[in-house]
């Protein structure tokens, strides 16, 4: 502590700031407001550019879709091909259909296998865990409907709304149980332990205290990706396939509203490109209203 | 804004009168801060004098590091604060539209209550980025601030052979003292701090704690404590805050051997919080 | 973040507690075994049921747990499987081969490892500068009240199926381009050869377009993330040495996330890898390797779309399946090259729905 005694004076002079020091830092302060303002002005810039697809998308699909989305639209069947007129409802059901098919087989493994991540003590086997989960997050969905078509549908010797909704719960269960372990994270230790305490065998404490605490961040989480994987198109392709006629039997083709949108845009019928866009609509608002509906389910839980 | 605060001669701002040592560093006016709709501090008046050490205590939550953060204007990056009174640094009011808070924090340094160097830095990277951003490129007068400062802090022997090192290198105590470095590099003429020591062990708090009484030789500090032990050893002046308002403020010897407000003495004696 | 830190203490602290108390806990076997008091009776009774319940329930959540594994080695075997026969007769030709014509029977991935790298690269390069300056924007220089619903529209962004920007940019970002862009972009860059060649309007540009919009917004959620991650008090000791905000950005915020934020960038590369439906959509589709970037090109996944389901031979078939496996393989890399950078600093993987914002004001 000695150097401070002999420590040059502080007491900057007149002169000293009114020499080179200030000029510089003068000139300098012009400069540093510009490139300020100017990078502040480039980042606006860019949120706008980001932003304005999305809107870009909405414009088109309502001034272009939204007059063909009629009551007919959502209630009628395909008409054959060449006629104009009918609907999308087999799609619309068959979507349906193949997500409750996802979330039936992908919700409690994801669910169950995100309790296990939080209950497991090994912390090697718990990252291998986690590593994987990512992993199978970055594989492209369509390699989903390749793999189930070899696995199902060729054992099957049928596409099917079965194999469809598999194909979707295995891009669901990665996903669901990685935010089910984070969701459980927030549950505080004091709870649990106090489970315990009481003398709570360990699948009651999680049961009851744990998962009762996290449920609404579970079911968000599941819908979540419910709402993601009703948008997927490329591993309903070999797996679903797709069908122009009401089915709600599981081990026949199955309509889905993704995969008529994709056929239809890629058709040659200008009628057919209508609906393609009236069905992008109803799909975009369907996704949108989810994540809108989740968002502001999540934001209302208490700490 | 710009044009006037980027004229040295307009405003005192970007430098002109220097402080006198009879005149307050700080005229604080009733000062009022809200995070939303909560009022944390209710019309607080205060002066703080040039050259000396000013302690401010209080029990948590009563609104001293709201106060300290008020003197910077650092409460504009939270979303929701609205601050309102007249703070005056050296007589100009520091919430005035034409001031530019960019020059007031170059005149007002800061000490927070963890260290924080940068950590992509070396220490004397560190000590310089102040001077660096100001726009100063002169060799000589950087090495010579980055030993004046460093010196000033009371870190030159212990790292003057490692100026390259690290800043997250040195220990918890070293760190902050160069953090002291850091915000002196560029001059200030009021230190605040934040309880500056409350993260250090004993040793390394005794060390800033003489620092602090060394620097106010030459500068106005603010001290934000929780502990009325280092507000005792270190301060000259000493306000006591609760519940947002300032309920006494006077020499430190006076406040803590003669209090005269009741509430005062309960919070000294230890009787809540 | 300081929050998490802390539930991540305590958590930490409970585990041991935890397992101290399970081990002294009745219902535990081992210890029961060590613990037959008498009066203990009625104990061992409930506990061997509990036990049992236990047991179960315990299997159930290591079989949901490491389904995960399952799922990697079905993944790995089908693919394997079904191109097996590609594998053995070209082996690593196939990825080196430029013609594909599955009618004469000749397969070479080229064209589709050419189409998908560039059309990706191209998406990055526009969508990384662009993904960071919003996130910057959106935690440094926006005014606060703006922040949330910019950031609620980016989210959204992120939601949008593939087959609905597919959709928009077929019937509307085409045309535009064709009429509009690609001639302006010849008159002004026709000397370069990229820019070259006659315009259809469907082109690797435009497909590197449409992939450039859908990993903006999950790069910008990314960025945004890493970005709050940065400890609140750096922001501060530059702010409070007089900085400007952008100064705070250069001095305080990017060089403590530069890795992690091009961790983001190559996680968005691994999203661009793996685009189907949209760059099916504009990309062109034709198996040629042509400098032009207004020219068609194909990629991995949009071969898949277009010919799995109508692969008639056998060999057809098992190349479609090397094609899948190399996708796979490709991305594989990329993810994990993307993860190492962004684990470099400590955070992630909250639950963004539930991470709450963090409040720097009154302690």
């Amino acid at each position: 502590m000695s150097a401070s005694g002999s420590a040059p004076s502080p007491e900057w002079s007149r002169e000293r700031r009114a020499s080179g020091e200030e000029r510089a830092t003068a000139r300098r302060f012009r400069v540093r407001k510009i490139l300020d303002r100017f990078f502040q002005l480039l980042s606006l810039l860019a949120s706008v550019a980001v932003i304005s697809p999305l809107l870009l998308v909405f414009v088109f699909l309502l001034s272009s879709g939204g007059s063909s989305l009629t009551w007919d639209f959502l209630t009628q069947l395909p008409k054959p091909v060449g006629e104009t007129g009918g609907g999308m409802a087999n799609a619309i059901v068959g979507s349906c259909i193949l997500v409750a098919i996802a979330i039936v087989i992908g919700a409690p493994i994801g669910v169950l296998g995100g309790v296990f991540l939080y209950e497991h003590k090994e912390p090697r086997l718990r990252a291998a865990i986690r590593f994987t989960a990512d992993v199978l997050n970055g594989v492209p969905s369509i390699i989903w409907g390749i793999v189930v078509y070899s696995w199902v549908v060729l054992r099957m010797k049928t596409f099917s709304g079965l194999a469809g909704g598999l194909a979707l719960s295995f891009i669901m269960i990665p996903l669901i149980l990685r935010t089910t372990e984070d969701v459980l994270r927030l549950v505080p230790p004091a709870y649990r332990e106090a489970g315990l305490a009481l003398g709570l065998r360990r699948s009651q404490v999680i049961l009851h205290i744990v998962l009762a605490t996290a449920r609404r961040g579970i079911v968000t989480g599941v819908l979540l990706s419910a709402a993601r994987v009703a948008g997927e198109t490329a591993p309903l392709l070999f797996t679903a396939f797709g069908n122009r006629v009401w089915t709600a039997r599981l081990q026949e083709p199955m309509a889905a509203l993704p995969l008529q949108i994709f056929t239809y845009a890629i058709s040659p019928y200008p009628d057919w490109h209508r609906q393609a866009w009236a069905g992008a609509l109803v799909l975009l608002a369907l996704v949108f209203l989810m994540n809108l509906a989740l968002r502001l389910l999540s934001r209302g839980k208490p700490e | 804004m710009t044009g006037s605060a980027a004229d040295p001669k307009r405003t005192a701002l970007a430098g002109g009168a220097l402080p006198q040592k009879s005149q307050p560093a700080f005229q604080i006016e009733d000062l009022h801060v809200w995070f939303g709709n909560r009022a944390v501090l209710h019309g607080v008046s205060l002066e703080i004098p040039a050259r000396h050490v000013t302690g401010i205590i209080g029990p948590s939550g009563c609104g001293k590091s709201t106060f300290l953060r008020a003197l910077n204007r650092m409460h504009e990056f939270t979303p929701g604060v609205r601050v309102q009174g007249k703070v005056r640094l050296f007589g100009e009011d520091i919430y005035e539209p034409r001031v530019d808070p960019i020059l007031l924090r170059r005149r007002v340094g800061m000490v927070f209550q963890k260290s924080n160097p940068f950590p992509t830095m070396s220490i004397q990277e560190n000590v310089l980025v102040g001077l660096r951003l100001a726009g100063i490129r002169n060799r000589g007068l950087l090495e010579e601030r980055l030993e004046e400062a460093l010196r000033m802090a009371a870190l030159w022997n212990e790292v003057r052979d490692r100026l390259h090192a690290p800043g997250t290198e040195l220990s918890g105590g070293q760190q902050q003292r160069l953090c002291i470095a850091r915000a002196l590099a560029v001059h200030p003429e009021v230190l605040l701090m934040d309880e500056p020591c409350s993260a250090l062990d004993p040793i390394a708090t005794a060390q800033i704690e003489s620092l602090i009484r060394d620097l106010r030789e030459h500068y106005s500090i603010v001290l934000v404590t929780h502990n009325l032990q280092e507000a005792g050893r270190t301060a000259d002046f000493t306000a006591f805050f609760l519940e947002g308002k300032l309920i006494e403020f006077e020499s430190t010897k006076k406040l803590f051997t003669n209090p005269s407000r009741k509430q005062t003495e309960d919070y000294l004696t230890g009787r809540f919080e | 973040m300081r929050r998490r830190e802390r539930h991540a203490g305590a958590f930490r602290a409970l585990r041991t507690q935890r397992d101290q108390t399970v081990n002294d806990h009745p219902s535990d076997p081992l210890s029961i075994a060590h613990s037959a008091a008498p009066g203990a009776g009625s104990l061992t009774a409930s506990a061997g049921f509990g036990s049992l319940l236990d047991g179960g329930f315990r299997i159930l959540i290591a079989g949901a747990g490491l389904s995960v594994f399952a799922l990697a080695g079905l993944l790995g075997w089908e693919l394997y499987r079904g191109a097996e026969k590609a594998l053995s007769r070209y082996g690593v030709g196939f990825l080196t081969g430029s013609h594909w014509d599955p009618v004469a029977g000749r397969f070479g991935a080229l064209p589709f490892l050419y189409g998908t790298f560039v059309s990706s690269t191209i998406a990055l390069l526009l969508a990384f500068p662009l993904s960071v300056a919003t996130a910057l924007s959106l935690t440094e220089f926006a005014p606060f009240w703006i922040r949330r619903p910019v950031r609620a529209l980016v989210d959204l962004m992120a939601a949008v199926p593939s087959v609905v920007w597919g959709l928009w940019a077929m019937f509307e970002m085409v045309p535009w381009l064709r009429q509009a862009a690609f001639p302006f972009l010849q008159r002004a860059f026709g000397w370069i050869p990229l820019f070259q060649g006659p315009i259809y309007g469907v082109s690797l540009l435009a497909g590197a377009l449409i992939i450039a919009m859908m990993i903006t917004p999950i790069i910008t959620s990314l960025a945004i993330e890493i970005l709050r991650a940065v400890p609140p008090m750096l922001r501060e000791a530059a702010w409070a040495l007089g900085a400007t905000r952008w100064e705070v950005i250069r001095v305080a915020v990017l060089p403590y996330v530069r890795s992690a934020l091009v961790g983001a960038g190559v996680l968005g590369l691994g999203r661009a890898l793996g685009e189907t439906m949209a760059v099916t959509m504009v990309i062109g589709n034709r198996p040629e390797i042509l400098l032009s970037l207004f020219a068609p090109g194909y990629t991995l996944a949009s071969v898949l779309v277009n010919e799995f389901a109508e692969a008639t031979s056998e060999e057809h078939l098992a190349a479609l399946f090397e094609i899948g496996l190399t996708l796979v393989a490709v991305t594989l890399v990329v993810n994990f090259l993307a993860r190492l950078l962004i684990h470099n600093i400590p955070f992630f993987f909250a639950p963004r729905t539930l991470r709450t914002q963090p409040m720097e004001g009154e302690r």
